[in-house]
């Protein structure tokens, strides 16, 4: 049996991080909104602030608790498969992701507790606080594990002795280069996911009529922050294109199917990278846009993929296509954003089916936008796992075999398939259930602060009585 | 140079946090490992209910010890974890399935019994891999220069499996005295039943234990019987928490036993650590050669030192937010 360790290992980080991050980056921005609703109810006294928030909150717990447990696994992720980078890396990454857990997990994990249970034990404005408290956590974390990515891309403030990075300057190493930007266009990608999970699920509510006071509301906030962020997103995706065209040339070329060092690039549209031929098929391109966009000079010269030797050049076709999908989501969310301004004009943007269906569709648009944006970034610095200095060969467990990566990435799917195929289930139940359901519900015994899920008072299987909401709905 | 061994005081941070974990863990891993063998399913219901409020808080920390060992300890999180890379997968999953058992299982009615299968399933086997990865410490590691070069399956010895069996029987007896303590009535007297037995067992696998490690390897024999020092105080005083437990089963105290058995677990813990001290990744490394560099273990000492008090507070003040007693038994709708 011919198993690569290396491969494997790859393809099973790639699958538990991607697997992981898709709640995080959801929950991220969700949390803020939540605060935002809370604030608006702690200042307004209107009930129906008060029923989204309690409503999202819900949702909330379900997702932060898939996430946490995903999370658990990729703690463990480095010395399992990649022990080699673990050790060499140790002085840095071990405090970073100490420090995640100290100043983010347990913050979120205290006040999570009080957001979800307690409204009647604690003065709203505690409440209020606890709400943003959660959100800030959120923030934190991300604040570290960026850090820890963005100084694999981008090294700074170590040096390497015997074999170990050892940290000479903590600020160097921690806001490295690619750390600022990187940082800007997660939170603003956290922003655009919350955004448009909520005003597809508002959409959803509002075609099936469902408390469209509540939900009319939710739509127009998400609608408004979208109109922002989603054109900004754009700009500070350029400023980190930039900013890896100076660290990362080989990712950039990569990302631009560009494999000879030239004037004048065009920008492809379409084309089929051949890694072999070191070519590409089927090119269709603006002439010099490339070259406009990256050196902001109408003939600039790109570096291409034939600087450096194959081996040393990343999954072209992975990160070619990656990217024109990142980007054509992105380009779907800024149409989005201004069509909403548009309808705004009667009133139209909450009762104009065709727009309210696309909205439904366009839930997934940002997970798949932050997902292909991951695999241009982390695709694209291969050979290199700490960039330009140790490549992922020399980073994997040397003990690992095919045979055992093989079992351990089979049963992740497994396992994986398995608890995950319950918990959005369950997410779908609590989002068909509705605001409706947040109505006449009191906190029990069993509901105590450790237990996200236990915020969820929506039980597991359908056909339920009293939970059915196509006998409430229709106001 | 340096004024503080950094070193040994992180040593003494990790070794309390692994016995915080395996005492704080071990009785709700307890309670999931006699689910199968309870009663009915009311005392199903209250049984998870008494471990409820308090398991969450468990997975944190165990993060905190995969990223705390790689701060402090970098050798150990990279020779044990390949080392053990099936045994942690196990461990993992295990611990996946009866986290979201826990939360699924109060909301399913139909579909109970596949959360308590998922529950009872997921505790033992990550009970199990505990117990495993303990014995494969005691056996030792094959490495060359600072990297495991063992087999993918070296953690699986006749000896690892009985102290894989032993971590069973450990945790279902602090399960169960956990269970004397939170619960009354019948679900206490079937506790009361089980936990003479449980003892019994635990007695015997830890006395073959004990027997055994001596004799897997050289330096723990040395350490043991070149002479009779103070560390024979320690398995004197699992005998004499053993006797306690025992005692106070049979006069039907409610707390003592608990109270006892984590004594019990305490002074286990102690023999442990002495018979492999200061190697943390035996045979051939100290923790002074495991250590990451000493600027690294202070920027983080420094923020422990700053930010746990912070974290006891607001921790401290959740628990005020939410304090009485957790009724057993009225659970879930």
């Amino acid at each position: 049996m011919d198993l690569d360790p290396l491969l494997l290992s790859r393809i099973q980080f790639a699958f538990v991080v991607s697997f992981h991050a898709i709640f995080p980056v959801f929950t991220i921005g969700l949390a803020s909104f939540i605060a935002v609703l809370e604030g608006l109810a702690f200042k307004t006294r209107n009930p129906v602030w008060l029923k989204l928030s309690t409503f999202w909150t819900k949702v909330f717990a379900v997702v932060f608790g898939m996430g946490v447990v995903s999370g658990i696994v990729m703690s463990f992720q480095f010395g399992t498969n990649w022990s080699n980078f673990a050790q060499a890396s140790a002085n840095f990454l071990g405090p970073i992701l100490s420090y995640e857990v100290i100043t983010a997990f347990f913050l979120e994990a205290a006040f999570l507790g009080v957001l979800l249970f307690g409204r009647d034990k604690v003065p709203p404005g505690a409440h209020l606080a606890s709400a943003i408290l959660v959100a800030t956590g959120t923030f934190i974390s991300s604040f570290w594990i960026l850090a820890a990515n963005s100084w694999m891309q981008t090294p700074a403030g170590v040096e390497l002795r015997d074999g170990m990075f050892h940290v000479i300057s903590w600020s160097d190493a921690i806001f490295n280069p690619s750390f600022p930007f990187r940082f800007l266009h997660m939170a603003l990608a956290s922003f655009l996911t919350g955004s448009f999970v909520v005003a597809g699920v508002s959409a959803w509510y509002l075609l099936r009529g469902r408390e469209v006071e509540a939900n009319k509301k939710a739509l127009s906030m998400c609608l408004w922050l979208l109109l922002f962020i989603a054109p900004a997103q754009a700009v500070v995706g350029d400023f980190h294109g930039l900013s890896t065209l100076e660290h990362q040339p080989m990712k950039v070329a990569a990302m631009e199917g560009h494999w000879e060092t030239s004037g004048d690039v065009p920008l492809l549209l379409f084309a089929i990278p051949d890694q072999e031929n070191q070519t590409n098929h089927l090119e269709i391109g603006i002439p010099n846009l490339a070259s406009l966009i990256l050196t902001h000079d109408w003939h600039g010269e790109l570096k291409g993929l034939n600087e450096v030797a194959p081996e040393e050049q990343p999954p072209v076709a992975i990160v070619f296509w990656s990217f024109r999908i990142m980007v054509g989501m992105g380009m779907l969310m800024i149409l989005f954003a201004v069509t909403g301004l548009v309808l705004r004009a009667g009133d139209r943007f909450w009762r104009t089916g065709w727009y309210l269906q696309g909205l439904r569709a366009m839930s997934i648009a940002p997970f798949l936008a932050v997902l292909t944006g991951w695999f241009v970034t982390e695709v694209g610095r291969a050979p290199w796992l700490v960039y330009g200095i140790m490549t992922q060969a020399e980073s994997v467990t040397p003990s690992l075999t095919g045979a055992m990566a093989l079992f351990t990435l089979i049963g992740y799917i497994v396992v994986y398939a398995m608890v995950f195929t319950a918990g959005v289930y369950y997410l779908m139940r609590v989002l068909y259930v509705g605001l409706e359901g947040a109505e006449d519900e009191d906190i029990d015994e069993s509901d105590r602060p450790a237990r996200p899920l236990s915020a969820a008072h929506v039980p597991f299987e359908i056909g339920e009585a009293g939970t059915n909401p196509a006998n409430q709905g229709g106001h | 140079m340096q004024p503080f061994d950094l070193a040994l005081i992180w040593a003494f941070i990790i070794g309390f946090g692994v016995i915080m974990y395996v005492l704080m863990d071990g009785f709700d891993l307890g309670v999931g490992i006699l689910f199968p063998f309870a009663p009915d399913e009311e005392a199903r219901d209250t049984m998870m209910n008494s471990v409820a409020p308090v398991w969450d808080g468990n997975e944190t920390w165990l993060v905190l010890g995969g990223a705390g060992l790689l701060a402090a300890f970098p050798l150990v999180y990279s020779i044990l974890l390949p080392a053990l890379y099936i045994g942690v997968f196990l461990l993992l999953a295990g611990l996946i399935f009866r986290g979201v058992a826990f939360e699924f299982r109060f909301k399913a009615r139909t579909s109970k019994y596949l959360w308590n299968w998922a529950f009872a399933g997921g505790s033992t086997i990550a009970a199990f891999a505990q117990g495993a990865v303990v014995g494969s410490y005691i056996q030792g590691f094959e490495t060359a220069n600072g990297v495991y070069v063992g087999g993918a399956l070296d953690w699986l010895t006749p000896f690892t499996v009985v102290t894989g069996l032993g971590m069973l029987a450990g945790y279902a007896l602090l399960g169960v005295t956990w269970l004397i303590l939170k619960t009354e009535g019948e679900l206490q007297a079937w506790a009361y039943k089980l936990a003479t037995p449980l003892l019994l067992a635990v007695l015997v696998i830890f006395g073959v234990i004990s027997l055994w490690t001596p004799f897997v390897d050289e330096q723990v024999l040395e350490r043991w019987f070149s002479g009779i020092s103070i560390i024979w105080v320690l398995p004197l005083l699992t005998l004499l928490f053993a006797w306690q437990i025992w005692r106070s089963v049979r006069n039907r105290s409610e707390a003592m036993p608990f109270v006892a058995t984590m004594g019990l677990f305490i002074s286990t813990y102690l023999s442990l650590l002495v018979s492999r001290w200061p190697y943390v990744v035996p045979p051939n490394y100290t923790l002074w050669d495991a250590a990451s560099a000493y600027n690294s273990q202070l920027f983080l000492l420094l923020g422990l030192l700053f930010v746990i008090p912070i974290v006891l507070v607001y921790t401290a003040w959740t628990y005020w937010v939410f304090r009485g007693k957790v009724k057993a038994g009225a659970g879930y709708h």
